[in-house]
């Protein structure tokens, strides 16, 4: 029998039904889930795929390269404006070149994972705490890393603790790069004076600060100030990346390296609280105390929820969730249980509207088919909408129904919808396919409406554009 | 039909009391014909537009000392505007409306918000209300609603991009293009599509907004291949869209459009870089606006506004970071240009907003509410009312637009 608790598992919790899990789920569809919580790490191992620290090592490599043409071309008196400009566009070029193999190597595993694996909750929750950390590749010197920020600092932490993944993500070379900290130095640093008696100005950059408030933790509306901004990111000067040329040489190249000589040296005052000079381990303890914070709880809880239940998440919800947080001191398997464990989880189905990339996830599963590691099947992920790990800002992907409802995303859902038909309708059984993946929620006008269709290639199109299809 | 008159009469009515009988004649006419005609473009910058970059206070002492390495105060000479302003060097279609004043400059202007989150920011911005996350709907399509009628099927408004942004999305029905469309779909498939969600409202009204944006973009839709956010050809190919529509007699009244990048934190740049490159892009995106609408670039208002400033010194990677007081944009040829409308606040320590950043004097919904009301016509106590509300603070601008 297919029920509904099946569909919810499936497509709430999941990337939703290949032929024949609803059956499989059965009456169990809530175990099952929970079941997933309890395996090891959701790694990806595949040798293929680049760490942070090899990719970045050779943009080092690059960048000296083109210093080294350019000292070699140029009188010593320094470049022109627009031998600079050449240069950069060149540099520019050369890291593009390595990072889109590498870029294109993590969007293609993160999808066989999804669309293939039998551990699709767990894909789910490491995409969300993948935008939830959103490094957003256009910014260019990040291009190559969204994908190692998952793989080494998201996915050991999915099934440990907020605090742990807080740490490691927040000193991951990616996000140090794409929030500007790496070169964020304390006013009263060694780095600063030095700088100062040289005439050069150096100073702090607050990007990564206020975005770890505001974004990865407590919330924009848990009442921090700009004091508390300011104190955040001069707890973490100096935490940047190894490699670096003539004074600022030190540390093993593109792996993370706390620069003393950039910190703020004192105490500082975050949230009302006292930390005293500690090197790299006062940021640390910030983040510590952050990560457990009940702003912090609620927060990221509230998006835990609304990600998965409903765009405004049920208030109780939302409770059970902080509550198992702050119990937990940020243990996420007893956040996630709290959830599955709510009533509220297992009512009204297709409550969201899926975004682009839970859609083409869940049509490859419908339809039981590979993902094409071919540039087509990545550009199925800009043309809907959602390019892979560009969400534009560091606030990630917006997570409502009227964040992609749009016209026009409709449009081109229902393109794509039509090629695919077009490919593969005379190979399905579209009428028997749509009562398999979508059981109870699958209405009366949907079915008359493919069992009506001239042809397979429409029956499948109108499957893939039905209203219990574009949503989950 | 009835609840579209009922506007009308309200409006009347409202005009009315707000003003003298000149005013009260002048304003049932604009309702009848050429209120119709004109047009309002919204651009939204997201990311928070360095203010002090765009539009360098090169006249004021403490300018190039707070600027550092950004300092533009010899790049910006070519682009002088008065005493005290300068343009950005990168701005050289906006530099010739200003000789041609159809560019007014707003500077140190805010909405209501004085926090510094981007997201809020732009919340607020949209939503016209004055905090973040109060309202649903958004200010340009609460003001839709003050507009002529149309003919079945018409929107009053477009948004241009394939999401429909916050300022867009409310009560009334707008339609929405974006460039990367698709071949494939034949009528067949989309009427039973069509007929499939006749039990969904949200899925048959987004549909049949769809296939009318389709239709009258035609000339554009086969251009496909979207170009990196922001940049020049992206840019340029959402201008010339929106051209497109806006020129047709009957097309809408409002279109808007968003591009993100100005976000500065590092390596911001100065005449050349990060920020001359963006700036540069958008440039050449009004100048493909301004060539697409013809003539109708005379009855046209453009307002280009972001969501916050930056601060007014110079960061420690050669940027700047989130701040208060900004610079926004009028521009087309309804309006009364080649003016600065600022109350310049000055840059010493005492006068910055919290010691850091340019202190807002000016409130940007003054701005949106008196070409709302001068250039659309737009009744006023709906303005106050619906538009805005508590906006008492931010009084109208008179002379903005040419009537």
């Amino acid at each position: 029998m297919l029920t509904t608790d099946a569909a919810i598992a499936a497509n709430r919790f999941g990337y939703g039904a290949r032929p024949g899990d609803l059956a499989r789920l059965g009456t169990h569809a809530r175990d099952s889930l929970s079941q997933q919580l309890d395996g090891g790490a959701p790694l990806l191992t595949d040798r293929a795929l680049p760490a942070s620290r090899d990719l970045l090592a050779r943009a080092e490599e690059l960048r000296e390269q083109v210093a080294d043409a350019k000292a070699d071309a140029s009188p010593p008196a320094g470049g022109a404006p627009d031998a600079q400009t050449a240069q950069l566009a060149k540099l520019g070029k050369l890291l593009r070149d390595t990072y889109l193999p590498a870029y294109a190597a993590d969007v293609a595993a993160r999808a066989h994972a999804a669309i293939g694996g039998e551990r699709d909750f767990l894909e789910r929750l490491v995409q969300f705490w993948s935008n939830h950390f959103a490094v957003s590749v256009d910014k260019i010197v990040v291009l190559g890393l969204p994908g190692t920020l998952e793989r080494e600092a998201i996915r050991p932490h999915v099934l440990g603790s907020f605090t742990d993944m807080l740490l490691a993500v927040e000193q991951h070379p990616a996000m140090l790069l794409y929030l500007d900290n790496q070169q964020s130095i304390g006013p009263n640093s060694k780095a600063a004076r030095a700088a100062d008696r040289r005439g050069r100005e150096l100073g702090l950059n607050e990007n990564l600060g206020r975005e770890i408030l505001e974004l990865h933790t407590l919330g924009v509306d848990a009442g921090y100030t700009q004091k508390d901004v300011r104190a955040l990111a001069t707890m973490i000067t100096g935490w940047s990346i190894g490699g670096g040329k003539g004074r600022t040489r030190g540390g093993e190249p593109g792996v993370f390296f706390f620069r003393e000589a950039f910190h703020e040296p004192g105490a500082a005052q975050l949230l009302g609280r006292r930390y005293a000079e500690d090197g790299v381990a006062q940021g640390m303890a910030g983040l510590r105390d952050l990560a457990v914070d009940p702003h912090t709880a609620r927060h990221v809880s509230t998006k835990l929820a609304r990600h998965f239940v409903a765009d405004d998440p049920p208030a109780p919800l939302v409770d059970r969730m902080t509550r198992a947080w702050l119990d937990g001191r940020g243990n996420l398997p007893a956040v996630y249980r709290a959830l599955l464990a709510s009533p509220e989880a297992w009512s009204t189905p297709l409550a969201k509207y899926k975004a682009p990339a839970d859609y083409i996830y869940s049509t490859y599963r419908a339809l039981a088919l590979p993902f094409k590691d071919k540039a087509a099947g990545l550009r199925v992920f800009e043309q809907l909408g959602q390019r892979s790990f560009q969400p534009g800002s560091p606030a990630g992907w917006p997570d409502r129904s009227p964040d992609w409802d749009g016209s026009s995303a409709l449009l081109q859902r229902l393109q794509w919808a039509r090629e695919v038909g077009l490919q593969l309708g005379s190979t399905r059984d579209a009428g028997r396919l749509a009562a398999d993946v979508l059981g109870p929620v699958l209405t009366a006008d949907t079915r008359s409406a493919i069992a009506r269709a001239q042809d397979g290639a429409q029956a499948l199109t109108l499957l893939l554009a039905a209203p219990e299809f574009m949503r989950r | 039909m009835d609840h579209r008159r009922r506007h009308l009469l309200r409006s009347a009515v409202a005009a009315g009391i707000a003003a003298s009988g000149g005013m009260f004649a002048s304003t049932i006419s604009f309702a009848g014909a050429d209120a119709g005609q004109r047009r309002f473009v919204f651009v939204l910058l997201r990311g928070a537009l360095d203010g002090l970059a765009v539009v360098p206070p090169v006249g004021d002492r403490d300018y190039a000392r707070l600027r550092g390495e950004l300092d533009l105060s010899q790049a910006a000479q070519r682009h002088r505007l008065d005493d005290l302003f300068a343009l950005h060097p990168a701005l050289d279609f906006m530099a010739g409306l200003w000789q041609q004043k159809q560019l007014a400059v707003l500077h140190a202007v805010a909405t209501p918000y004085r926090e510094r989150s981007h997201f809020d920011g732009q919340d607020v911005l949209e939503s016209g209300a004055v905090a973040p996350h109060a309202a649903q709907s958004g200010w340009l399509n609460r003001a839709l609603a003050g507009l002529p009628a149309r003919g079945a099927g018409r929107n009053a408004g477009i948004a241009l991009g394939s999401n429909v942004p916050l300022a867009m999305r409310g009560p009334t029905a707008v339609a929405s293009w974006s460039p990367a469309t698709m071949p494939g779909l034949d009528d067949d498939t989309l009427q039973r599509i069509g007929q499939m969600y006749g039990g969904d409202q949200l899925l048959s009204q987004r549909l049949s907004e769809a296939l009318g944006a389709e239709q009258i973009a035609g000339a554009e839709a086969g251009m496909g291949g979207m170009g990196r956010a922001g940049g020049a050809a992206q840019i340029a190919q959402v201008t010339r869209a929106a051209a497109n529509f806006l020129a047709q007699p009957d097309g809408p009244s409002v279109a808007m459009f968003d591009t993100t990048g100005w976000d500065t934190h590092a390596n911001e740049g100065a005449d050349k870089g990060l920020l001359a490159a963006r700036l540069a892009a958008l440039d050449g995106g009004l100048k493909s606006l301004r060539e697409g609408l013809g003539t109708t670039w005379d009855r046209t208002v453009v307002l280009i506004a972001t969501e916050f400033g930056r601060t007014a010194a110079v960061n420690g990677t050669r940027g700047t970071d989130h701040g208060t007081g900004a610079a926004a944009f009028l521009l087309g040829g309804a309006v009364r240009g080649g003016r600065v409308l600022a109350q310049w606040p000055g840059l010493k320590p005492a006068q910055l907003y919290q010691g850091r950043d340019l202190m807002p004097t000016t409130d940007l919904r003054s701005a949106m509410k008196s070409v709302l009301r001068d250039h659309l016509q737009v009744p006023q106590k709906m303005l106050d009312d619906e538009v805005f509300p508590d906006s008492a603070a931010a009084r109208y601008l008179p002379d903005l637009v040419r009537a």
